[in-house]
């Protein structure tokens, strides 16, 4: 059983890549949080080069680099660092060392309902409320009710990002509620008026970024911070790829790296490489 | 299947050839055949299933890695989690440390499933004891394909029902702290099974003979007598039919607790916190699943769970309609 599933999987590899390879068809999956910017360029590339097709589907990163590795998609949208273990695997399948591409910042963007008081958080007191050890709002600033968590299911980059860069990688307290995807934390929040949650920079409709003190300054997530990195949860958004880019998929990296690609960046709330 | 040839064939004028004959009896093995190999390939397919499931959380068992992972104590007992808190039973199969234990899956089901139970049974067989017992024949008519019509209400539209208006409305009325609950799950979910325990239950009442309630009638009942002391009593067999159909909907119904429900996977008896279900457990950690790893095993292990659950029940109430019908026929009448 364990001997034949490589060798299947390496045939369905073999077999979407001649699909997507004569069809002319650029597939992307991946994070929830990259899904919106990810289509921009794809719509763009469209336009400017007819003839392709770009295909581009969420998931989570964890999904895309899963499907990267069956062979289903040429580009897998990665939000969070590539762990070496999914590196090793997917250079076992192929032979040939991935390439990992940044393409845009992130901010992560704590945010809270516009009825709630609290404005800024230390990253301690991010770090409590996300723990389960602060349960109230006063205890932190705000109104003396109870604090309604809000995460995302563990196929999601940004909130490995989170556990990790917050907690240290420990796990968020046991009452959090993992949501589906970062569109619905927003639309949770948004409803939930002492609720908090969190997400890419590019989401925040209806709820009110968090500040972040860091020593004695409050730093919000704007471009200047995050790509500063004093900003303390900023990140890279990457693709990664089985083999190096050729072809179109070569072009279409080229291309987002440009002005006109970067500037797609902006427009959709992230922040640029330059 | 052969008789019912039998009359066509007589009909006919003069004695029919032998041919004919032979041809009527192989057309009648082929379809013997066809509604036989029909049935068999439902039964294979569903033992199958059973078998794929089963083979896939086996290495629970037999792989000592998975076996140490995910051990009896690990599934069944509290563990420690974190320094300065009480062991606990916690799910959280990705953690650095996984977390295995499957109580709260289960009681996040049976929450819901209860809530959905409490308000769609009484409703529903309500419902179809007014259509079968009280309702003008136009009436009911209209109201029984209406009902039935809510089936037809794909699942992930009741969830984003749920999720938009019934949760924001139950919050600002109850004043819960949690908007999305396991309150919130089971009244969605409980639209989903009323259009079937009403119509199974609107069936079976309609079963039950007419002098049955032509001699409580005579006897000197009154109309709600004879529905609720006499045709629901004789229908009881028929409406547990529907409710264990009702539950089974219930316990296997992924996308409204999904959505409605806050998916935080705890131990409590409060209906007003959120709850994670075993099938939305399944749903939301199948897609990212390293298969063959312990985490996946798990999640079979849970659908064998949820199989074995309907199985219980639908074997349970098997055997209370028998003991039921056999005390009625045995009854001196």
């Amino acid at each position: 059983m364990s001997g034949t599933v490589p060798a299947r999987l390496g045939v369905l590899a073999l077999l979407s890549w001649a699909m997507s390879a004569s069809a002319g068809t650029l597939t992307i999956k991946g994070s929830d949080t990259m899904v919106a910017l990810c289509q921009r360029w794809a719509s763009a590339f469209r336009d400017a080069n007819p003839g392709v097709r770009v295909q581009v589907t969420g998931g989570g990163s964890g999904t895309g680099l899963s499907a990267l590795l069956e062979g289903s998609t040429d580009i897998a949208m990665s939000s969070r660092p590539i762990a070496p273990i999914e590196l090793e695997r997917l250079k076992q399948r192929t032979g040939v060392d991935p390439v990992v591409v940044e393409v845009a910042r992130d901010g992560v963007t704590f945010f809270v309902n516009p009825a709630n008081p609290v404005r800024a958080l230390s990253v301690a007191q991010l770090a409590g409320l996300f723990s389960g050890d602060v349960t109230r709002w006063s205890q932190v600033g705000g109104d003396d009710r109870r604090v309604i968590l809000y995460t995302r299911e563990t196929t999601s980059g940004t909130s490995e990002f989170v556990r990790e860069r917050l907690l240290g990688g420990l796990d968020f307290a046991p009452i959090a509620q993992p949501l589906p995807g970062t569109g619905a934390v927003v639309n949770a929040v948004s409803r939930e008026r002492f609720g908090v949650g969190f997400g890419g920079a590019a989401f925040s409709r209806g709820v009110v970024p968090l500040r972040v003190r860091v020593a004695d300054d409050e730093v919000a997530p704007t471009p200047e911070a995050v790509k500063s990195g004093r900003y303390p949860f900023s990140r890279s958004l990457t693709f990664v790829l089985a083999r190096p880019a050729e072809g179109d998929t070569k072009r279409f990296l080229e291309w987002i790296a440009s002005d006109a690609g970067q500037a797609l960046v902006v427009a959709a709330g992230f922040f640029p490489l330059r | 299947m052969r008789e019912l040839t039998q009359p066509a064939v007589a009909a006919r004028p003069g004695p029919p050839s032998v041919d004919a004959q032979r041809r009527a009896a192989r057309w009648d093995l082929l379809v013997e055949l066809a509604v036989t190999g029909a049935g068999v390939a439902g039964i294979v397919l569903l033992l199958l299933m059973i078998v794929f499931v089963v083979r896939e959380a086996l290495p629970l068992v037999l792989d000592p890695v998975q076996r140490e992972q995910a051990s009896l104590a690990k599934l069944l007992l509290p563990q420690p989690w974190r320094d300065g808190h009480a062991p606990a039973l916690l799910w959280n199969p990705t953690s650095k440390v996984p977390k295995v234990s499957v109580w709260p899956l289960v009681i996040g089901t049976l929450k819901v499933t209860g809530v959905a139970l409490a308000v769609a049974a009484p409703a529903g067989v309500a419902a179809a004891l007014f259509t079968s017992e009280f309702a003008p024949s136009r009436l009911r008519t209209w109201v029984k394909p209406t009902i039935e019509l809510l089936a037809g209400i794909p699942s992930v539209v009741l969830g984003s029902f749920a999720l938009m208006t019934l949760a924001s409305a139950l919050q600002s009325a109850f004043g819960f702290d949690f908007r999305l609950n396991a309150l919130v799950a089971g009244l969605a979910m409980s639209l989903a099974i009323v259009p079937v325990i009403y119509t199974l239950s609107d069936d079976a009442l309609r079963a039950v003979p007419h002098t049955y309630r032509e001699a409580a009638l005579a006897l000197g009942a009154t109309r709600w007598e004879t529905a609720f002391r006499v045709v629901l009593p004789a229908a009881a067999p028929g409406v547990l039919g529907a409710l264990v159909l009702g539950v089974g909907r219930a316990v296997g119904e992924t996308m409204i607790v999904l959505m409605a429900s806050g998916n935080a996977a705890l131990v409590s008896a409060n209906l007003a916190e959120p709850t994670r279900t075993v099938s939305a457990t399944i749903a939301a950690e199948m897609g990212e699943v390293v298969m063959g790893s312990t985490h996946a095993s798990l999640l079979f292990l849970l659908g064998a769970i949820l199989f074995v659950f309907n199985l219980v029940l639908n074997v349970t109430a098997g055997a209370w309609v028998r003991a039921r019908l056999a005390r009625r026929e045995g009854a001196p009448s």
